[in-house]
C-alpha cells in the first residue's frame, strides 16, 4: 500500500496519565487532522477507545475472581483461558477495524491499533490526498 | 539511496548465481518469515520459538532452582519416611504441594515478560524529537529531557529514555541489565534471572511467600524429626548421625528463612502501599519533600484495594508480541526519519561508502562458502548514532549499559541472514569486509547505528540493522 499511496504525515496521540497508569489517550484534537475529519468524530473515537481500555483494566469482581482463581491454580489457568484483558483487546481491535473501514479510510486516514505500538500512542497515518495532486 | 536498499535482506544461503537486482528481489521472497523475537533489541533470551523470555544473564537462577530441588529431595527422602511413620501422612503431601507451587511460581517469574515496553518506532521518535527540539538541528546529543505531568493532582516527572527513544510512562524504568524499559519496574532479581515488573510481580510475590512457607515448613519438620529421635532415648549427636541429611536441610533453611521472610515482609508492605522497590529505594513519595508533594499518587489509600489491585488485578498482555511475524522487509525510504538522528556528514559518507562496499561484498559473498558462518549474529542495541553519549552519560537513574557489555554474546542462536547495510558509520574509511573482525574488535563506547526502517508500521521497535561486512563494531558499546 505504501508504494501506491504516499504517506503525507503521521500524527501520534499520546497517552494521558492524569488518572494514573491506566491506559488512556489524550482527547485533544491534533491540528494536522483539522482538514480531514470532524473534531467531534475523532474525539468520539478516542473516547470510546478510552472507555474500552478502562473496561479492560477495571478492578471489579470479575478481575478479582480471575486473579484468585489463577493464584490457586498456580497460574496455570492462563494456559487454557483467555484473560479478560485479552478479550477486551480483541474487541478494541474489531472496533478500530470498523472505524477505519467506515470513517477513516474514506477520508484518507488510518488508525493503528495502539497495541502494535506498545500501548504508547494511537498512530494516525495521513495519506496524501490524491484528488488535490491531480 | 533507494538503490542501496535493494541490497537488503540477501540470504546468502539462497544465492547461487551472481547477484543482480532482479534475482535479489526474488530471493527475498524465498526467505523464511522471521518472528519478532529474533530481532528483539533488548538483552533477552528466548526459548521455544519465542514462547518464553528470560534475561540474558540468568544470574543465579540455576542455583535457586538447585537449592530448592535439593532441599526438597533430601526432605522427601530422609525426613518424610520417619515423620509419616510417627506423625501423619499429610506431611509429604503438604510439602509436595508447597514445592510444586514454589517451582511453578519461580518458573513463571523467570520466563514471563515482566512488562517490557517495545521501543519507539522511528516515526514516533521523530515526532517526539520534533516536539521537544524546536530550536533546529540537533547534531549532538541534547541534554536529558524530562516532562512534568500531573497525576492525581501530583507533579510527576517523566524522563526521556535515550535507548528506547520515548518518554517513559510513569513507574517505568529502564533496566540496564536487560536493556529494556519495564513497566512498573520493581527490581532486577538475579535469583530469578529476570526483571520483576508489572506482569510478573504477582508471580514473584507468590514465589517468595510460598518459599517462606516451604522453608519454614521444612525447617519445622526437620526440627521435629530430630526432636522425636532425641526423645526416643538417643542423644542429639546420635540422632544427627542417623539422619545427616537433616543437618544439611537445617543449615540451608536456617539461612534462607531470614532473608526470605524478610523479603516477603518487605514486599507485603510494598504491595499494601502500592509501591515498587524502585520507588521505595529512591524515596520518590516520601514526605521529605514537604507535605504537599508527598503521597503516592498511585495508591488507592486502602490496604485491601492496593493488595487486590497489585496481586489480583487484570493481567495485562505482553506488549512485545514475541511470536508475531515480521513483515517482509521492504526497501524502506526511511531516510527522512533517520537523517534527523544522524549527523549529516556521517549519513552522506555512509551511504556512499556503503554502496561501494556492498558491491564488493556481494561479489565475495557469492564466492565465499563460509559466509554463513561468518555472518554476524546478534541483535545490537538500537541507540542511534546521534545519541552516542547516551551510554556514558545516562540521564536516568538506571545507568545505560556500560561500554563493556558483551556484544559478542548477543547471538540469540539464530543465524540471521545478513542484515542490510548500515546507513551510517563514523569510521567509513575502515570498512571491513571480514565480519569476523567485527566480533573480535573491542567495542568503544559508541552506540550502534540504528538503521531505521520506518516502513513497517507493525513493528513496535526500531529494527537495528547492521551491514554485516562493514564495521558494525565501531558502533558497538
Amino acid at each position: 500500500m505504501r508504494q501506491q499511496t504516499a504517506i503525507a504525515a503521521k500524527v501520534f496521540i499520546q497517552r494521558d496519565y492524569t488518572n494514573g497508569t491506566v491506559c488512556q489517550f489524550q482527547t485533544k484534537f491534533p491540528s494536522e487532522l483539522e482538514t480531514r475529519i470532524e473534531k467531534q468524530q475523532f474525539e468520539e473515537t478516542v473516547r470510546t477507545l478510552n472507555n474500552l481500555y478502562a473496561e479492560a483494566e477495571k478492578l471489579g469482581s470479575q478481575s478479582y475472581i480471575e486473579g484468585c482463581l489463577a493464584c490457586l491454580t498456580a497460574y496455570t489457568i492462563f494456559l487454557c483461558m483467555e484473560t479478560h484483558y485479552e478479550k477486551v483487546l480483541k474487541k478494541i481491535a474489531k472496533y478500530i477495524q470498523e472505524q477505519n473501514d467506515k470513517i477513516y479510510a474514506p477520508r484518507g486516514l488510518l488508525l493503528t491499533d495502539p497495541i502494535e505500538r506498545g500501548l504508547r500512542v494511537i498512530e494516525v497515518t495521513i495519506f496524501e490526498d490524491r484528488s488535490l495532486t491531480r | 539511496m533507494m538503490k542501496n536498499c535493494e541490497y537488503q535482506q540477501i540470504d546468502p544461503r539462497a544465492l547461487t548465481v551472481s547477484p543482480s537486482s532482479a534475482q535479489i528481489h526474488t530471493v527475498k521472497k524465498v526467505q523464511r518469515l522471521r518472528r519478532k523475537w529474533e530481532v528483539f533489541p533488548g538483552k533477552n533470551r528466548f526459548l521455544c520459538d519465542g514462547r518464553f523470555i528470560l534475561a540474558r544473564q540468568s544470574g543465579v537462577l540455576p542455583l535457586t532452582l538447585g537449592l530448592i530441588i535439593v532441599t526438597c529431595c533430601l526432605f522427601f527422602a530422609f525426613d518424610c519416611p520417619f515423620l509419616v511413620e510417627h506423625l501423619t501422612v499429610f506431611i509429604p503431601v503438604i510439602g509436595g504441594m508447597l514445592f510444586l507451587f514454589v517451582t511453578i511460581s519461580l518458573l513463571r517469574t523467570s520466563f514471563t515478560d515482566p512488562g517490557i515496553l517495545p521501543r519507539a518506532t522511528p516515526d514516533e521518535a521523530a515526532d517526539i524529537e520534533k516536539q521537544i527540539d524546536t530550536s533546529g538541528s540537533s547534531t549532538y546529543r541534547p541534554p536529558p529531557r524530562t516532562k512534568e505531568i500531573l497525576i492525581n493532582q501530583q507533579v510527576v516527572k517523566l524522563k526521556y529514555c535515550f535507548t528506547c527513544k520515548m518518554f517513559r510512562p510513569p513507574r517505568t524504568s529502564h533496566c540496564s541489565l536487560c536493556d529494556n524499559c519495564v513497566e512498573r519496574f520493581d527490581h532486577h532479581c538475579p535469583w530469578v534471572g529476570n526483571c520483576v515488573g508489572k506482569r510478573n510481580y504477582r508471580f514473584f510475590y507468590s514465589f517468595i511467600v510460598s518459599l517462606s512457607f516451604l522453608t519454614s515448613f521444612i525447617f519445622g519438620c526437620v526440627i521435629t524429626h530430630i526432636t522425636l529421635r532425641y526423645q526416643a532415648g538417643k542423644s542429639i549427636l546420635q540422632a544427627i548421625q542417623e539422619s545427616p541429611a537433616s543437618v544439611v536441610e537445617l543449615v540451608i533453611c536456617f539461612f534462607s528463612i531470614w532473608s526470605i521472610l524478610g523479603l516477603s515482609g518487605f514486599h507485603t508492605y510494598l504491595v499494601a502501599s502500592n509501591l515498587t522497590t524502585n520507588e521505595d529505594i529512591k524515596g520518590s513519595w516520601s514526605s521529605k519533600r514537604g507535605t504537599e508533594d508527598s503521597g503516592n499518587p498511585y495508591s488507592y489509600n486502602s490496604i485491601i484495594t492496593n493488595c487486590c489491585a497489585t496481586l489480583c488485578g487484570p493481567m495485562p498482555p505482553s506488549l512485545i508480541d514475541r511470536r508475531g511475524f515480521l513483515p517482509p522487509d521492504e526497501a524502506g525510504p526511511a531516510a527522512s526519519t533517520s537523517e534527523i538522528e544522524l549527523p549529516p556528514f556521517a549519513a552522506k559518507n555512509g551511504t556512499h561508502m556503503c554502496t561501494q562496499s556492498t558491491k564488493d561484498v556481494l561479489e565475495r559473498m557469492v564466492h565465499s562458502s563460509e559466509f554463513q558462518g561468518l555472518c554476524p549474529p546478534g541483535i545490537p542495541k538500537t541507540t542511534p548514532l546521534g545519541l552516542e553519549g547516551s551510554n556514558t552519560a545516562a540521564p536516568s537513574t538506571e545507568p545505560l549499559p556500560s561500554a563493556g557489555c558483551s556484544r559478542h554474546h548477543a547471538c540469540h542462536s539464530v543465524v540471521t541472514p545478513c542484515p542490510p547495510f548500515s546507513r551510517s558509520s563514523r569510521r567509513d574509511s575502515l570498512h571491513s569486509i571480514n565480519p569476523a573482525f567485527r566480533l573480535a574488535s573491542p567495542s568503544p563506547s559508541l552506540s550502534h547505528t540504528t538503521l531505521i526502517l520506518g516502513d513497517a508500521p507493525d513493528m513496535g521497535f526500531i529494527l537495528p540493522r547492521e551491514h554485516p561486512l562493514t564495521t558494525g563494531e565501531d558502533e558497538e558499546s
